[in-house]
């Protein structure tokens, strides 16, 4: 079987021969060499079919904005991890009220750090709503079926990853609010029968709450799940880009044949 | 002819045909290679991860030191209600690592556990036993209350309502002979009878199979 081509915009397909005009398909000159930097890096990295596989694939008809959730939940991420990484600038993880007075600094004083913060703070909620909405889509369009089963699987982990993400960055301001509820609940954690209570001292680091607990919440916060984060987002594109998108379950499978004639076909034979 | 190499059934790769075979080799070099290369991967993986790990559930196994806070003479402390005292639970934390205790002189008509050396004076705990919030005395009501889901506890720390899981946590307490002080000790565990278990975490009944469900931890301070 013939390869397919890759659909391509107007713009980049080659223009169609004049009649009469050289084709060009027995003669061996070399290809035009590049003389933009994109075309120096590609010649150098062959980016650009997957590029093109990535970004210009079909897509089935009758598909809507409910199929762009699943970017707004990587344009979420992408969101929190720029204002984190600048948040990061200024935080220090202190226990002993050195983390509460940088976030103070954050808000009050620092250059746009109240936007900044702002962002990172209702960006945070953003992307957790976004990504239950993505899930509610993937499970009422039935697009979590063969053979889309481990794209599910690696969106769920995502998702516990987004909550641990909320959970951990939670404590970070480290004022009243967020001291308490950490504490309730790393305490609901332990009720979890036999590995519970063991569980509750390694989130804590120790049987106290502490200041280990507010660095150890820190590094998981922007190192650990981040970099799982992005590598399974990786996985998960990948998946969505090598399967195809699923059809909305109110388009009817279009046959080899002209659909139209098979359904007239139908009726008269009924 | 050589018989095809898979038709041999031969432990010995000389028999097997194998190119560059030695007399009496069983592995062939590119399995050993295979092993030998896989094997020294796995140990450098192990040598960076296995430290890392156990550098970060360390703390699961700590434990940590007892020891004893003086909060102030015997004269501070009466029957009939509670004082707060300030203690510190995380050292070099500042006022992070603070919390309060509530503290009485043990009244024989109403505290009927056994009395030893450590609870002559009671301290409890203000950390809610439902999910640790922390609970406040109300002395009108002679009742700790939490704020955060309702649980109530009576004068001696007892589940009075709400949904508290076993009474308040308490403190040992002693009094120190040389100094006239009386000192506070390490956090400990009660059941709804009051015997004592090393401390648990809010939210772990110690009650029936409670005390089962939720083991005592490597982390918290042991009796001397």
């Amino acid at each position: 079987m013939a390869r397919r081509t890759l659909p391509l915009p107007k713009r980049l397909q080659p223009a169609p021969k004049r009649p009469g005009e050289d084709d060009g398909a027995t003669r061996l000159t070399p290809a035009e060499a590049g003389i933009t930097v994109v075309d120096w890096i590609d010649e150098r990295m062959s980016m650009s079919g997957g590029i093109r596989w990535m970004l210009f694939r079909k897509v089935p008809r009758g598909i809507n904005w409910a199929y762009t959730l699943g970017s707004a939940t990587m344009f979420a991420f992408l969101a929190q991890a720029v204002t984190g990484v600048f948040l990061a600038m200024y935080y220090r993880p202190d226990a002993s009220g050195g983390a509460y007075d940088s976030i103070r600094y954050i808000t009050d004083d620092a250059f746009l750090g109240q936007f900044v913060r702002g962002m990172h703070k209702w960006g945070a909620s953003v992307m957790i709503i976004l990504i239950f909405l993505h899930m509610a889509r993937v499970f009422l369009f039935g697009a979590y079926k063969y053979p889309r089963e481990l794209t599910w699987v690696i969106g769920v982990t995502l998702l516990i990853l987004t909550l641990i993400m909320g959970f951990t960055g939670y404590l970070l301001p480290f004022d009243q609010r967020s001291y308490w509820a950490s504490v309730v609940g790393i305490n609901i954690n332990g009720t979890g029968p036999f590995i519970g209570p063991y569980l509750s001292d390694f989130l804590r680091g120790g049987p106290e709450f502490g200041a280990t607990t507010l660095s150890r919440f820190y590094a998981i916060h922007m190192l650990l799940v981040p970099g799982a984060i992005i590598a399974l987002i990786g996985a998960h594109l990948y998946l969505v880009t090598k399967l195809g998108i699923s059809a909305p379950p109110w388009v009817r499978a279009e046959s080899q044949t002209d659909s139209m004639a098979v359904i007239e076909r139908a009726r008269t034979e009924v | 002819m050589p018989k095809r190499r898979k038709d041999v059934q031969s432990k010995y790769t000389l028999d097997r045909n194998i190119p560059g075979a030695f007399e009496g080799e069983t592995v062939t070099r590119r399995r050993f290679m295979d092993i030998s290369v896989n094997t020294a991967g796995v140990i450098t993986a192990a040598a960076f991860a296995l430290p890392a790990l156990g550098f970060a559930i360390g703390p699961v196994f700590s434990r940590m030191p007892w020891q004893w806070q003086a909060v102030g003479p015997p004269s501070d402390f009466n029957e009939l209600t509670y004082v707060t005292k300030v203690i510190t639970i995380v050292p070099q934390i500042g006022e992070a690592g603070l919390t309060i205790t509530y503290m009485r002189k043990r009244d024989p008509a109403i505290d009927t556990e056994p009395a030893d050396q450590y609870n002559q004076f009671i301290a409890l705990s203000n950390r809610c036993m439902h999910l640790g919030c922390p609970v406040r005395y109300v002395a009108a009501a002679e009742r700790f209350i939490c704020p955060c889901h309702g649980g109530v506890y009576d004068f001696r720390g007892q589940v009075a309502g709400g949904p508290p899981v076993r009474p308040l946590d308490r403190f040992y307490t002693r009094l120190n002979t040389t100094t006239g002080l009386v000192e506070v000790g390490p956090r400990y565990s009660v059941n709804n009878e009051l015997r004592r278990f090393s401390p648990r975490d809010p939210g772990e009944p110690l009650d029936g199979i409670g005390q089962y469900l939720y083991p005592a931890r490597f982390s918290t301070a042991t009796k001397p």
